[in-house]
C-alpha cells in the first residue's frame, strides 16, 4: 500500500451504473469523487438522484457498469468474491429503518456484529458494554428493541456499526424516521465518532441538519454530481 | 471459519431449532418415519437374502449311479465328482443304506426287501452339497456328463425361481431405499429453507458486517445434521424394539421361517442409518443453502 491510499479512503473514477431492465436506467453517470480519511460527508439530492446506488457501490453490493472504485486501497471491480467480507469489515452501516433483530436484546444485537466476524467471546464481553456506554445505552443492555424509542433504536444501530472499529461509516437516511431532537442526538454521536478519525458518509434528505452541520456536501441530481463543496448547505445558496 | 467460532454456530443452530419448535418436531418426525421405512426395507431385503441363502444351503444334488456298476467302480466316481468345481462335499449312500432309510420311513413292521422279491431296486447315490446355491444348475449339468451316472436331480426349476426372486427383491429394495432417502433429503431441504427464510434479516446483517460465507452457512448445516441425526436415532430405537419383538414372536409362532438375528449385522444397519440420517440432513441443508442463500 503506498502512501496515497492512507489518505484517500474512497476514490471513484468515471463511475457509471446502468440498470438493465425493461427500460435502461442510468442511475449514476461519470462520477468522479475523492473522500479522504476522517472526512464527514453529506450526500444530498432528491429521491432517485443516485444516493443509494452510490452507497451500494461503496459496500460492493453492486459493481459499477464502468469506471474504477477504490475503497481502503482496494479496487472493488477487481476484488475477489472471497475478499468482499474483509472489505465490509472496514465499513459500518446505519439504516433508516435500523434493521435490528427484534427477538434479540440490545446487547445481543451489538454482539451479533462481532460474532459474525468471529471475534472471541471474551473480547465481545468487554467491547459491547463500552460501545453501548458511548451511545448512552449502557443501562438498556438487556432490553429488546421494541421497548426502546426510535432514537434509542438508532443508537443501538450506531453501536452495532462502530463495534468492529470500521474505517468508514455509511449512514443511509439515519434520521429519516426521527424527530428533530433525536436527530440531533444521532448527529452529535456521529460527529464524535468522526472526531476519532472514522470517515463518515451520510445520505440524507434532512435539509436543516445539513445546513447546521456545515460539512462537505455532495449534491446528486439525475445520477450526476451537481455540486461538491466544503462546509456546504443543502441547497446551493450561491 | 475459525474452529473457535463453532460455539456461536452451535448456539445459533439450537436457538433456531428451538424457535421453530413445531417445524423442528415435524421434520424430525418425517426423517424418523423415512428412516424407519428405509431401515425396514433394508432388514426385509437382508431377511429375504438370509431366507434364500438358508434355502440354498439346504439344496442338494442327488446323483443316481447306474445300477449295474460294481461297488468299487461306484466308489471311484467320488474322486471325479469332487473334481467338479463348486462341489463342497459328496456323501456316498449305498443302496442298502437307502433301503434302510426307506424302511424306517414306512414303519418298523414292514419288510420292504421281502415284498420286493429280495431284490433291492435302489441305485447307489451320491448326495452333493455345492459351495454356493448359484452354482447348483451348472454343477448338475457337469455331473450328468460323467460316466457311470444315470440321472442327476436337484429340484430343477425351483432353484432358478428362488434365485431370481432374491435378485428381484434386492433390486426393488434398493429402489425403495433410494426413493425414501430422496424424499427425506427433500423434506429436510424444505425445513432448512423455512429456517433460512425465518432468519433472512440475520443473514443480511451478517453479510453486511462481513461474515464469511462459511460462517453464515454453518448454523444451517448443523441444524440439518441435528434434525437428521435425531430423526435417525428415533428410527433406530423404534426398529430396535419392534424388530426385537417381531423376532421373538415369529420364532415362537412360525419356527420354520428363518429370521436374521445376527447382532453384528443389525448394529451395522443401525450405525449406517444414523450416519445416513446425518448425511441426509447435511445434504438437505446444502440443497437449500445453494438455492436460497446466495452468499
Amino acid at each position: 500500500m503506498y502512501r496515497g491510499d492512507l489518505i484517500i479512503m474512497i476514490k471513484m473514477v468515471n463511475v457509471s451504473k446502468v440498470y438493465q431492465g425493461e427500460v435502461k436506467v442510468r442511475a449514476l453517470s461519470h462520477i468522479n469523487l475523492h473522500i479522504d480519511r476522517g472526512e464527514f460527508v453529506f450526500i444530498v439530492g432528491p429521491s432517485g438522484a443516485g444516493k443509494s446506488t452510490l452507497t451500494r457501490l461503496i459496500i460492493r453490493e453492486e459493481l459499477p457498469t464502468s469506471g474504477q472504485i477504490i475503497v481502503g486501497g482496494k479496487s472493488l471491480p477487481r476484488l475477489k468474491e472471497k475478499e468482499v467480507p474483509l472489505l465490509r469489515r472496514k465499513i459500518g452501516f446505519i439504516f433508516q429503518d435500523f434493521r435490528l433483530l427484534m427477538e434479540r436484546t440490545v446487547y445481543e444485537n451489538v454482539a451479533f456484529a462481532m460474532e459474525a466476524i468471529e471475534i472471541p467471546r471474551s473480547t465481545v464481553r468487554e467491547r459491547v458494554p463500552a460501545v453501548l456506554e458511548m451511545v448512552g445505552l449502557k443501562d438498556k443492555m438487556s432490553m429488546y428493541p421494541h421497548e426502546l424509542s426510535g432514537g434509542q433504536q438508532q443508537r443501538v444501530c450506531i453501536a452495532r456499526a462502530v463495534v468492529n472499529d470500521p474505517l468508514i461509516i455509511i449512514a443511509d437516511e439515519p434520521t429519516g424516521n426521527l424527530d428533530p431532537d433525536n436527530s440531533w442526538d444521532i448527529m452529535r454521536i456521529l460527529a464524535a465518532i468522526n472526531k476519532r478519525g472514522t470517515t463518515i458518509i451520510t445520505a440524507t434528505h434532512d435539509r436543516e441538519m445539513v445546513d447546521k452541520m456545515k460539512r462537505r456536501v455532495i449534491a446528486l441530481s439525475d445520477g450526476e454530481i451537481v455540486r461538491d463543496e466544503e462546509r456546504g448547505t443543502y441547497r446551493n445558496e450561491a | 471459519m475459525k474452529l473457535s467460532s463453532m460455539g456461536y454456530s452451535l448456539r445459533d443452530a439450537f436457538r433456531s431449532l428451538w424457535r421453530n419448535k413445531f417445524m423442528t418436531i415435524a421434520s424430525v418426525a418425517t426423517v424418523a418415519i423415512s428412516m424407519v421405512i428405509l431401515g425396514a426395507a433394508w432388514i426385509l431385503v437382508l431377511n429375504t437374502e438370509y431366507l434364500a441363502s438358508t434355502m440354498e444351503s439346504e439344496l442338494e444334488i442327488n446323483v443316481y449311479l447306474e445300477k449295474e456298476l460294481t461297488r468299487d467302480a461306484a466308489l471311484e466316481i467320488k474322486d471325479k465328482i469332487q473334481k467338479v468345481s463348486g462341489v463342497e462335499e459328496a456323501v456316498f449312500i449305498a443302496k442298502e443304506e437307502g433301503l434302510e432309510d426307506m424302511e424306517e420311513r414306512f414303519g418298523e413292521e414292514s419288510d420292504l426287501l421281502q415284498s420286493l422279491g429280495g431284490v433291492n431296486p435302489l441305485p447307489d447315490v451320491y448326495r452333493i452339497k455345492a459351495l454356493d446355491g448359484d452354482l447348483v444348475p451348472q454343477i448338475a449339468s457337469e455331473l450328468a456328463a460323467l460316466e457311470g451316472i444315470e440321472t442327476v436331480r436337484y429340484g430343477q426349476g425351483f432353484v432358478e425361481k428362488l434365485l431370481s426372486l432374491t435378485d428381484w427383491l434386492r433390486t426393488v429394495g434398493l429402489g425403495v431405499i433410494f426413493a425414501v432417502g430422496l424424499a427425506a433429503i427433500f423434506l429436510i431441504a424444505t425445513t432448512i429453507r423455512l429456517t433460512v427464510f425465518a432468519r433472512r434479516r440475520e443473514v443480511t446483517i451478517m453479510k453486511l458486517v462481513g461474515a464469511t460465507n462459511w460462517y453464515i452457512r454453518w448454523p444451517f448445516f448443523l441444524e440439518g445434521m441435528i434434525i437428521g441425526f435425531a430423526g435417525a436415532f428415533l428410527a433406530v430405537m423404534s426398529i430396535y424394539f419392534i424388530y426385537g419383538q417381531l423376532v421373538q414372536n415369529i420364532s415362537v409362532m412360525v419356527s420354520f421361517v428363518p429370521i436374521m438375528t445376527d447382532q453384528g449385522v443389525l448394529y451395522n444397519i443401525y450405525k449406517n442409518l444414523l450416519l445416513m440420517g446425518t448425511a441426509i440432513g447435511a445434504l438437505g441443508s446444502a440443497v437449500s443453502l445453494h438455492r436460497f442463500l446466495k452468499v
